[in-house]
């Protein structure tokens, strides 16, 4: 007899299960848990009103990125809260014996980059850590997903979490995406059409030949925003991108070959059933930005912003909310709204590819005046090696600001915050009120060449327009 | 470790509708450079409730009829965002004892239930209802029963839901799972045993 066919999130669910708890959900085993400064020192102090210890040390990995300052490097830091709770996560390391990727580690960084960056991120785990964009780390192939806080305290007291299974939607994109066109707009694309809680119960499977052509760093930026459309994880079948990516990487496994072939038997069964699935063309696909306050709000560029009597009758309150908050127009282009501040980074879109994209296009032009442009990359690997491209003096001759690696503008934790309603032209997730440390400040959602577009322009731009991408063939 | 249990909780409501409350609304991130939740209570939903220069808006949560409602009343996707459990930390810190929404992100809904805060889900036609009923009279007596899946407001009663799961962890008071995850070592140890990445 022949098993049923499975999605690969059913064999790696299968295959960390301990049991069934008293209340119905699953016991899940976490193979791999990061943790960070801002959710784990209430996990810690709860273990110590437990009186219990941090069961598998070895399987847990910390950094420092939430509230990091990016424009200082010695400690201790102006800020003396954050300085406080950096320090508290070194202590509960060092005393709890879990490798810390410190500040002058050279490795430190958003812990959604550097966990693929170490090759800690591997096909086939179950990753938790107390953020939401824990996501990413399913562009492996791994079930990955946020926690809270107290299920911070249950995977470093039990390396397990009670769980309920989830259901699998399977996003298939196939085509190719057109000149100027990202992973960013893909997601956003997603999450426009299916909506801010369509995947609430879902984990979602992302394939076709779209996802199959992309790079593991494409891959990334659409997992990180799964959350974003309430899908709690999102994944990507592993496949020699995937494997390439890893090798070499300090984490990576020793027995390379028996890894490969271990992995290539969790890609999900081709005749396998899902709880529902979408068919999206790549080529329906433009630049995206978001003109509200959720990151569904989204249109094209080309495209004017929206009246809320055309819009679903649930939509109509959160769209006029949102079109009061921003002070924009139905009715009118998005295109053309002037910006304040461009910020190119976070755990969406600050990685080396990103980077190389934005610099290859920002070369030899400079930001428009009366616009604060700052760049922040993932990580110092990242900063590093994009310094070693002079990508570091094509941002800064530009008249952007090159910062140290953290989260930064995007949750606005650390010193870099919009002040009043400042607009800012953003390449990270979430275009909440008050998001980016102002609870004015408004925030479009775009691709990191749009960022640079609108930075060079001074207002919200059509990047292929601005530099002219693809237009020949027209 | 016992728990209490929850079958019911009693109070009075308070409406903040609207859909897609995010995480950052409930809390924003500036009020998170913590090592504990206990001085939450303060921030919860702060931007909506004061202006930059801490003068108070004219918000249903800062109208004093409202001052002692333990049920908070919402619209869709309550608790969208970020996974960060200071929004339900404050949320209760503040006096809040249970939910009514339409739907709950999923993180956040499982934060609340861990901190023994119901949540349960009605229609939306029910829940502007509900809202209209407490809006006109703030002293509306609600009972979430959780035990039988049912919110009473007033002399009328709604049906409501609330997953398997949350209901047999808050009826049987155990609703933090922490105890029984670490009574399950050994078969924790065997399931890393098959594991070969651990």
């Amino acid at each position: 007899m022949q098993e049923k066919p499975k999605s690969l999130f059913d064999k790696v669910w299968d295959a960390h299960e301990v049991g069934k708890l008293s209340d119905g959900r699953s016991q899940l085993f976490i193979g791999t848990h990061l943790i960070h400064e801002v959710t784990s020192p209430q996990a810690f102090g709860m273990l110590r009103d437990l009186n219990l210890p941090v069961r598998y040390p070895k399987r847990t990995f910390a950094t420092v990125d939430h509230i990091v300052p990016t424009d200082e490097t010695h400690e201790p830091y102006s800020d003396s809260l954050a300085d406080a709770m950096i320090k508290e996560l070194r202590k509960n390391c060092l005393d709890n014996d879990i490798t810390f990727f410190d500040v002058h580690s050279g490795m430190q960084g958003i812990v959604h980059i550097i966990g693929p960056e170490q090759g800690i991120t591997q096909p086939g785990m179950t990753i938790a850590c107390g953020d939401s964009h824990t996501s990413t780390h399913g562009a492996f192939g791994a079930i990955a997903f946020g926690i809270g806080t107290s299920q911070v305290r249950d995977v470093l007291a039990s390396q397990t979490l009670a769980m309920s299974r989830l259901k699998v939607r399977r996003i298939n994109v196939d085509g190719e995406l057109s000149p100027g066109v990202y992973a960013k707009d893909v997601i956003l694309h997603i999450i426009r059409t299916l909506g801010v809680n369509g995947g609430i119960g879902y984990a979602y499977e992302y394939g076709g030949e779209l996802f199959d052509n992309f790079t593991l760093e494409e891959r990334m930026t659409v997992c990180n925003m799964s959350i974003e459309g309430g899908a709690r994880c999102g994944y990507v079948n592993p496949d020699e991108t995937t494997y390439e990516y890893l090798k070499g990487r300090n984490y990576a496994p020793k027995d390379w070959d028996r890894a490969v072939e271990m992995w290539s038997s969790l890609r999900s069964d081709p005749d396998c059933e899902y709880d529902d699935v979408v068919n999206i063309r790549a080529e329906d696909i433009l630049p995206t930005v978001t003109w509200g306050i959720t990151p569904g709000q989204a249109i094209f560029i080309d495209q004017d912003i929206p009246f809320p009597a055309d819009l679903p009758e649930k939509d109509r309150a959160t769209a006029e909310e949102a079109l009061e908050h921003m002070s924009l127009t139905s009715g009118t282009p998005i295109a053309g709204t002037r910006i304040d501040v461009a910020f190119l980074g976070s755990c969406t879109n600050g990685r080396l590819s990103d980077l190389q994209e934005a610099a290859r296009y920002l070369k030899g032009r400079k930001v428009a005046k009366g616009v604060k442009a700052i760049v922040v990359p993932g990580s110092q690997v990242v900063a590093k090696i994009a310094e070693q491209q002079g990508l570091d003096k094509i941002f800064r001759e530009a008249g952007f600001e090159w910062r140290g690696a953290g989260c930064s503008m995007c949750l606005a934790m650390n010193p870099d915050k919009l002040i009043g309603n400042q607009l800012c032209a953003s390449s990270s997730n979430r275009n909440f009120k008050g998001r980016q440390g102002s609870p004015t400040g408004r925030t479009v959602l775009m691709s990191p060449l749009m960022v640079i577009a609108a930075a060079v322009t001074g207002v919200i731009s059509d990047a292929r327009e601005v530099f002219e991408i693809g237009r020949t063939a027209a | 470790m016992a728990l209490e249990i929850i079958t019911e909780v009693k109070g009075t409501g308070v409406p903040v509708m609207g859909d897609d409350i995010d995480t950052d609304r409930i809390i924003p991130a500036r009020f998170m450079k913590c090592v504990t939740f206990d001085g939450l209570a303060e921030y919860a939903f702060f931007d909506v409730r004061f202006n930059e220069d801490g003068s108070e808006k004219t918000h249903i949560l800062n109208d004093k009829r409202f001052s002692e409602a333990s049920i908070l009343i919402s619209g869709a996707n309550f608790g969208c965002g970020s996974s960060r459990e200071h929004a339900p930390q404050s949320l209760y810190r503040y006096g809040f004892r249970g939910i009514l929404a339409e739907s709950f992100a999923e993180i956040f809904f499982g934060n609340s239930i861990t901190l023994g805060m119901p949540c349960m889900t009605l229609s939306r036609e029910n829940l502007n209802e509900i809202a209209a009923t407490v809006k006109t009279d703030p002293e509306t007596a609600i009972v979430l029963d959780i035990e039988n899946r049912k919110v009473i407001v007033g002399d009328k009663t709604y049906a409501a839901e609330i997953t398997d799961s949350a209901h047999e962890g808050l009826t049987e008071g155990r609703w933090d799972p922490i105890a029984e995850l670490i009574d399950n070592g050994d078969a924790v140890d065997k399931v890393a045993e098959g594991l070969s990445y651990v």
